[in-house]
């Protein structure tokens, strides 16, 4: 049931989009951010999704990881249009109930708010099934070199990074693996008031943080032990080059966003 | 015998990640009838899916297909009996003791029992007499468990576990990274809590001279599947076909196989170094200065 979480969840497939440089992946991810919230008509919200369709096409991820990646935020998303569509005093007033009232506005509001989300949900899941963790974080690093200069650890933060990512499915193994040892000596997990159940945490936390501890120091003992000594001098197994695909994606992309800019000027 | 059974499983199956790429059935039709107040071991290569069977047991998984039924009720019937079965039939993990997370080993030990609502004297008395058995000193029991050494709390762990008295104790490969001297004395204790319990012990292993020596009866996996239950004895006389998949008889009664083909007359099923001993020593002495 833990293995469920699909956050940076990387799905393995041939297509273009993995096997383009994750630098730009991240740029262009970030440019797709600012087209969505820099507008606020209905025409941005199509260009977007010309956007991810495109995007999607490209990526050979099956429409159902698609729909995983949602799920999980449909509580958020209901939320957003409920309170969206109450508290919105806009236009013509469409029902009435006491103090409640659904209006026009509200009713625009909160399916451009949903829209939005769910563009921006889907854009950045795709970023993550076609970018390996690993990958992503070379990028950052990669992205963010020009820090060094102000004195920046960010070789140090990509490791960090990295290590974070590695061992998140390690833990989560680790987890289910004590959970289901304490059940056999009949600890209960899901049922109980709030109280017995925050206690019935301390028998899967404090082995988890104390294996957590362990594994640690392992691995700084291990890394020690090949001599690992930060980002000086090291050189890369996978180098990052920009191939005529990344920038053809660029120019894509910058595209999308003269689209965009004209929109906006045009509505207005 | 029938009667004597209390474990069984009607055609189990499970299969990991159904519907999905990663697909793989990892019990496949086992069916099986397990007595009371034995010591049985389970050997199979890894991967062979013991660890997902011994599961089944006490379920924490539950089966895609088929049964399991302890003392003839299947144990999935009634969800809320689910926690029963696992006071009546104790799983110790492999490396148990990163479950460990009491203060002291006491409270930890008396987890499961606290746990069963036992009241504070049963579980006292339980306690003090499961470390006894498993050979936990007074001292160490208000110790925290993480100030003990490996060994220690391997002991501790699997004390959790048995003084819940189940009656049915299965224990995943309880021997790992332990050193050959620790490895005997644990194996003794877990021997001599079957004998005075009185319950059915599964001990889940990769040394054949540990099965060997502790068990009466095999339950041996292969692929997935049930390869066979029998007596110990019985099993190790398969030995082609164990070796085919993977596993192998006793070294001694490698040894003893070996001999025989040579022409000593040497009996059948030996398979632990004292019996070889006997043996030997009984040729020996029979043949006198002609065999030597």
């Amino acid at each position: 049931m833990l293995k469920d979480i699909t956050l940076g969840q990387y799905f393995p497939v041939e297509s273009v989009l993995h096997r383009m440089d994750p630098r730009f992946k991240i740029i262009e991810i970030m440019l797709f951010i600012v087209i969505l919230f820099a507008g606020d008509s209905f025409w941005i919200l199509a260009l977007g999704t010309v956007f991810v369709l495109l995007a999607q096409c490209l990526s050979n991820i099956p429409m159902k990881m698609i729909w995983k990646s949602i799920k999980p935020i449909l509580p958020i998303l209901a939320l957003t249009a409920l309170l969206n569509l109450l508290f919105i005093d806009d236009g013509d007033v469409l029902f009435q109930w006491k103090i409640l009232k659904i209006t026009q506005g509200g009713i625009t509001t909160s399916l451009f708010m949903m829209i939005r989300i769910v563009l921006l949900i889907i854009g950045s899941s795709l970023l993550t099934y076609t970018t390996s963790p690993i990958l992503l974080t070379d990028a950052i690093e990669s992205l963010m070199s020009p820090l060094k200069k102000i004195k920046f650890p960010v070789h140090e933060m990509a490791m960090m990074m990295s290590i974070a990512l590695r061992f998140i499915p390690t833990l989560l193994e680790e987890t289910d693996k004590i959970m289901s040892a304490q059940k056999a000596r009949g600890a209960t997990l899901d049922n109980g008031k709030l109280i017995d159940r925050v206690k019935a945490l301390i028998p899967i936390m404090i082995p988890l943080f104390v294996s957590a501890f362990r594994r640690a120091e392992e691995l700084a003992t291990a890394m020690e032990c090949r001599c690992y000594r930060g980002g000086e001098g090291r050189t890369r197994l996978r180098r990052l080059k920009a191939q005529a695909r990344d920038y053809i994606g660029f120019v894509v992309c910058m595209l999308f966003l003269a689209a965009s800019v004209t929109i906006n000027i045009l509505v207005k | 015998m029938k009667s004597l059974s209390i474990l069984e499983t009607e055609d189990l199956t499970y299969t990991y990640s159904a519907g999905t790429p990663f697909e793989k059935t990892a019990v496949d039709h086992v069916n099986l009838s397990i007595e009371k107040n034995a010591m049985i071991g389970v050997i199979g290569h890894t991967g062979s899916g013991k660890s997902t069977l011994m599961q089944h047991f006490n379920g924490l998984l539950r089966p895609t297909s088929g049964k399991v039924l302890l003392d003839g009720q299947d144990i999935w019937a009634d969800k809320k009996r689910l926690r029963d079965v696992r006071f009546r039939v104790g799983l110790v993990f492999q490396y148990p003791e990163y479950q460990l997370f009491e203060e002291t080993v006491y409270k930890d030990i008396s987890f499961g029992p606290k746990n069963m609502g036992l009241s504070d004297a049963q579980i006292k008395e339980r306690v003090l007499e499961t470390a006894e058995m498993i050979g936990l000193s007074e001292e160490l029991l208000k110790r925290s468990p993480f100030a003990l050494s490996g060994g220690q709390k391997r002991r501790a762990a699997i004390a959790g576990v048995m003084a819940m008295r189940p009656e049915i104790l299965i224990l995943d490969e309880p021997c790992a990274g332990l050193d050959p001297k620790g490895r005997d004395k644990l194996l003794r204790r877990i021997c001599e809590y079957q004998k005075k319990t009185q319950s059915t012990v599964l001990l889940v292993s990769h040394s054949m001279e540990d099965v060997a020596e502790y068990t009466q009866k095999l339950l041996v996996m292969n692929k997935s599947k049930l390869f066979c239950y029998d007596d110990t004895a019985a099993v190790f006389r398969r030995t082609e076909e164990l070796s085919a998949m993977g596993l192998r008889i006793p070294q001694i009664a490698g040894v003893m196989h070996t001999l025989r083909q040579k022409g000593y007359a040497l009996p059948e099923d030996i398979y632990t170094v004292e019996q070889a001993r006997d043996a030997i020593l009984t040729l020996l002495r029979k043949g006198g200065a002609a065999a030597c």
